[in-house]
């Protein structure tokens, strides 16, 4: 096709064949082109390309996510919600907080160490656009096994990649989680979170408004980097090729500079505070061609952009190239005429490149010309809106059978040094270890405002250092629950993130997810899809939340092996006054240390299975979003109070690893008991649990409160000495602990 | 001080705010100190330390009037990859290198003071024991023998590692465990870890960084700077 491909060449050549499949558009797809009246020309067809891909549109989950809507009760604290680039929490004060987890798992797998920093290069410009400060970053990882060959390829790649880019940045990177399961072994997840801050007066909208206002597009040059990353490399299955395919993909991944975001960040930051700025909008996926049709379809009029303005890196691209480019570092601004001047003032300032390429218009069309021709004119909804598919779905096939075969059989550690032995696997077991040899290589420090980061349950950020407002923030998902049961699996991860905010003594306040799941063309998927969506919904509605935004990663497969449903849930919490937060390690001799909760046999999904006997099946534990309510107004209260020293959520691994986690962090043992079978009040992950040692003297008052919030307590001994013990079953010296935790990662990965 | 791609200069700015004194920000394009008292360097990577940590922030505007008003008693205090631009600007020997890991290290560290005659450790006690975070990728102090012997002889080794880590004393692979020094007059000084970061035991390891910041302070309310007839 030629570049010259102009609207009045497309209408006269009407059945010149096009490369919609080799862009990964569907025949049916490309059918559509009758809403133009005439064939795409070569721009268009790209610019339609990469926003229908499944990465732009959301076209096979769209129907699914309309249930995720707030209710009044859940959308009371929300100034802006789904559909902006993040969600806005009002979190008091005057101060807004936007958040956001974002995927970037298949850049991450053909090229971890660029592939992971563009994702975070990307969420924080979404949160840029917003009008807020970027103020911390997290992030989800999940591995095929911690053994496997390419695991030593991706996870240290994936690591320095984060490290390389959050910390040049100047952004914490304060949480988040590591997972290894073979379901991830040719699909890694790689999901970044980014949180941000602003007074409510500064919030942003991405609209193009004001027929007249230039367009402005400023960072860095236009590369041929990064070209149909959303849709040939996001939005396809990897071939099973072994990583031949997956290699050939490279080019579609984009190469990020830290430096120019930071520098980005700043200058952004000053033209809101100038006021300079109608409308904004980050190019993330698809680039030029995302940030025109949305900035267009977002308002009132249309646009008019020329393409030869556009500043390039590589001088031959075509205006399809352009187009589809995701180099990074780029924003895109709608500026009054009377404005510009000072606009490009603040970003030379920066050292920040600056170009206007087009202006509002109020014809409703958004047209781009390059080379004296008209390359562009199209309805901008046509492409920001793109399809919407009702795909079929049906129950997994061996879901029954799955479920009817749960753990009740295997073999069980039947005395103390089996039981020993046991909590020494698990706490050595790569899911279950100390995580330092990833989180060592993150900045968690930078901007002075973190109270509480990883390993902690939740991590903790001072929003005002006169008032001590703060918030806190955790993700959570469980692949293996979620295989064993959608619906009630994303509830286990949403209640866990929301438990490990609460751990914090902050309150939680609004969700935001990231769908990572195979391919929607797989009926099976599709219904792993729409059950996930609707346990979040039904459990967010229960615990009187919103869901304020979030991203669906589809395609997670390598042939016909799909990943596990792996929805990772991120929640939000306020903290009153940081000073008063909590931490998991056991900080005070003789403090009584009390189990929170109900402990039930239930190891479906455990990590006991998994670990001790490669097992998976039956049912996961139930959760109990009414009991997890309880619990998080519990610990809020008792933590303002001050009747608390230590609070640790009981996840993966039960009460056992939460002991041996809070007695290492702490640097202190403890002597406990437990009644009833041992192995269940162990290694049981049931939920709405937690494990927390009480300011001494105010024993009488916990209790009391835990009684008045229904929440049932077992004392189960004190902290103090220097081992773990659990009467007349087993005792561990911490070193012996420690040893455990400590030695699994670097041994495995240097 | 703010270079394009500073990092922790708003932390620089509350430690001075926390020590009691006025933080005055400075912008590197500007060939103008602003009066101020002294001069920190923050941390971050200043020009993306693309070309090498540093290397291009030495040649700032606001360099030609730094380096002179350093030479002249300025107290100038470098932190992190201020450490690496006043190295690569010459007002403090050696240079600072890959960490012997080669991976960044983000590590709350014990630091040994060495030397309490400076403008930044005049309120610390000889031997006092800090801790105080590392966090960095190219923090490993190196200098040829001869300067390390005279760093020793002169009493210019600021601050050392004090932890006993099974690969020696330095967590990056620093010469002789080095983490600070200064010039001769001991109103320049420069060290890796962050005492910024340790200012407030709510955001920190510990409240022992302050020191540095108040020691300065102290030297202009007493009889000048403690360490600058040495």
């Amino acid at each position: 096709m030629s570049d010259k491909d102009t609207v009045e060449v497309a209408a006269s050549t009407p059945g010149q064949p096009q490369p919609f499949a080799e862009l990964g558009l569907t025949a049916g797809e490309y059918a559509n082109r009758d809403i133009l009246g005439r064939r795409p020309t070569a721009a268009e067809l790209a610019l339609y390309s990469v926003m229908w891909s499944e990465h732009c549109s959301y076209k096979s989950s769209k129907v699914h996510l309309k249930r995720l809507a707030p209710n009044e009760e859940q959308a009371r604290k929300l100034l802006a919600g789904i559909g902006a680039n993040a969600g806005v929490v009002d979190i008091g004060q005057g101060y807004a907080v936007t958040f956001k987890i974002e995927s970037h798992n298949h850049p991450s797998f053909v090229e971890p160490h660029q592939g992971a920093a563009t994702g975070v290069g990307g969420i924080v410009r979404d949160i840029l656009a917003m009008g807020a400060r970027p103020v911390a970053v997290m992030d989800a990882l999940r591995f095929g096994p911690a053994d496997a060959h390419d695991t030593a390829r991706v996870l240290p790649g994936v690591v320095s990649g984060i490290s390389f880019y959050g910390n040049c940045l100047g952004l914490p990177n304060i949480g988040g989680e590591l997972a290894f399961d073979p379901c991830y072994a040719g699909n890694p997840l790689v999901n970044a979170l980014c949180v941000g801050v602003m007074r409510h007066e500064d919030l942003k909208a991405a609209v193009a408004t004001g027929p007249g206002n230039k367009v402005v597009l400023f960072g860095s040059r236009t590369g041929p980097d990064g070209v149909g990353g959303a849709s040939v490399l996001a939005s396809a299955t990897f071939g099973g090729d072994g990583d031949g395919k997956a290699r050939a993909k490279r080019p579609s991944v984009q190469v990020g500079d830290p430096f120019m975001e930071k520098l980005l960040v700043e200058c952004c930051l000053e033209l809101y505070a100038a006021g300079l700025i109608e409308g904004i909008q980050d190019l993330g996926a698809a680039g030029i061609a995302c940030a025109t049709t949305e900035l267009a379809a977002g308002g009132e009029g249309g646009m008019r952009v020329t393409l030869d303005d556009v500043p390039l890196r590589d001088p031959s691209l075509t205006p399809a190239e352009i187009l589809m480019s995701e180099s990074q570092e780029r924003m895109m601004a709608v500026v009054t005429p009377g404005n510009v001047a000072e606009f490009l003032r603040v970003c030379a300032k920066w050292d920040v490149e600056a170009t206007v390429i087009g202006e509002v218009t109020s014809d409703g069309t958004l047209t781009m010309t390059w080379r004296n021709g008209t390359v562009v004119s199209i309805p901008p909804r046509t492409a920001a809106d793109g399809p919407v598919y009702q795909r079929p779905m049906a129950r997994p096939a061996d879901l029954d059978s799955l479920q009817a075969a749960p753990p009740d059989g295997l073999d069980r550690p039947k005395d103390g040094p089996a039981l020993r032995a046991t909590l020494l696997a698990l706490l050595g077991s790569a899911d279950e270890a100390d995580k330092s040899w990833v989180t060592a290589q993150y900045d968690h420090y930078v901007r002075g405002n973190t109270v509480l980061a990883m390993p902690e349950d939740g991590g903790l950020l001072r929003v005002d250092e006169q008032t001590r407002l703060g918030i806190a923030l955790a993700t959570d998902g469980n692949g293996r629950y979620c295989r064993l049961d959608p619906y009630h699996g994303t509830q286990l991860a949403l209640s866990e993130a929301y438990r490990n905010v609460a751990m914090t003594g902050a309150t939680p306040v609004a969700v935001t997810n990231c769908l990572n799941f195979g391919s929607p063309e797989d009926p099976q998927v599709m219904w792993q899809l729409a059950e996930a969506v609707r346990g979040l919904a039904d459990g967010c509605a229960a615990l009187g939340i919103p869901v304020t935004g979030g991203n669906v990663s589809l395609y997670n497969q390598t042939g016909d092996n799909a990943i596990h449903p792996t929805p990772v849930i991120g929640v939000l919490g306020v903290h009153d006054d940081v000073s008063r937060r909590l931490a998991a390690g056991f900080t005070t001799d003789a403090a009584q240390v009390v189990l929170l909760g109900a402990t039930r046999e239930e190891f479906g999904g455990s990590a006991w299975a998994h670990v001790i006997h490669q097992h998976l099946g039956g049912r996961p534990p139930a959760p109990d979003l009414d009991a997890e309510r309880r619990l998080a107004t519990l610990i809020t209260t008792a933590a303002s109070d001050g009747l608390l020293a230590s609070a640790h959520d009981l996840s993966t691994g039960g009460l056992a690893i939460a002991l041996a986690e809070s007695c290492l962090r702490g640097g202190r043992g403890c002597r406990v008991s437990v009644a009833g079978d041992p192995f269940t009040a162990l290694f049981s992950e049931s939920a709405a649990r937690a494990v927390v040692s009480v300011t001494p003297g105010r024993e009488d008052e916990f209790a009391r409160l835990c009684a008045a919030h229904g929440v049932p307590a077992t004392v189960l001994g004190e902290t103090g000495g220097d081992t773990l013990t659990v009467e007349a079953t087993f005792e561990v010296p911490l070193p012996e602990l420690r040893q455990a935790w400590e030695s699994t990662l670097p041994a495995l990965f240097g | 001080m703010t270079f394009p791609g500073s990092l922790d200069d708003t932390d620089a700015a509350r430690a001075v705010r926390y020590a009691g004194a006025e933080p005055v920000p400075l912008w590197h394009a500007d060939r103008d100190l602003r009066g101020v008292d002294a001069v920190i360097l923050p941390g971050g990577f200043s020009y993306g330390d693309y070309l090498r940590c540093g290397a291009i922030a030495r040649f700032s505007p606001v360099m030609a009037e730094l380096v002179p008003a350093a030479r002249s008693g300025l107290p100038v205090l470098g932190i992190c990859n201020g450490f690496q631009i006043l190295c690569e600007a010459h007002l403090l020997p050696g240079a600072l290198t890959r960490n012997a890991g080669l991976r960044f290290i983000t590590r709350d560290v014990r630091l040994t003071v060495a030397n309490t005659d400076t403008a930044w450790t005049s309120g610390y006690a000889p031997g006092q024991q800090l801790l105080i975070p590392l966090k960095s990728g190219e923090g490993a102090y190196a200098a040829d023998p001869a300067t390390l012997d005279e760093l020793d002889r002169a009493g210019r080794v600021v601050v050392r590692y004090a932890s006993s880590a099974p690969n020696g004393p330095a967590p990056n692979g620093s010469a002789r465990g080095i983490a600070g020094v200064c010039n001769e007059a001991g109103n320049v000084v420069g060290l890796m870890p962050h005492p910024e970061h340790a200012i407030d035991p709510l955001t920190g390891p510990s409240g022992d960084g302050l020191g540095f910041f108040t020691s300065v302070l102290q030297a202009f309310a007493g009889a000048g700077l403690a360490g600058a007839d040495k």
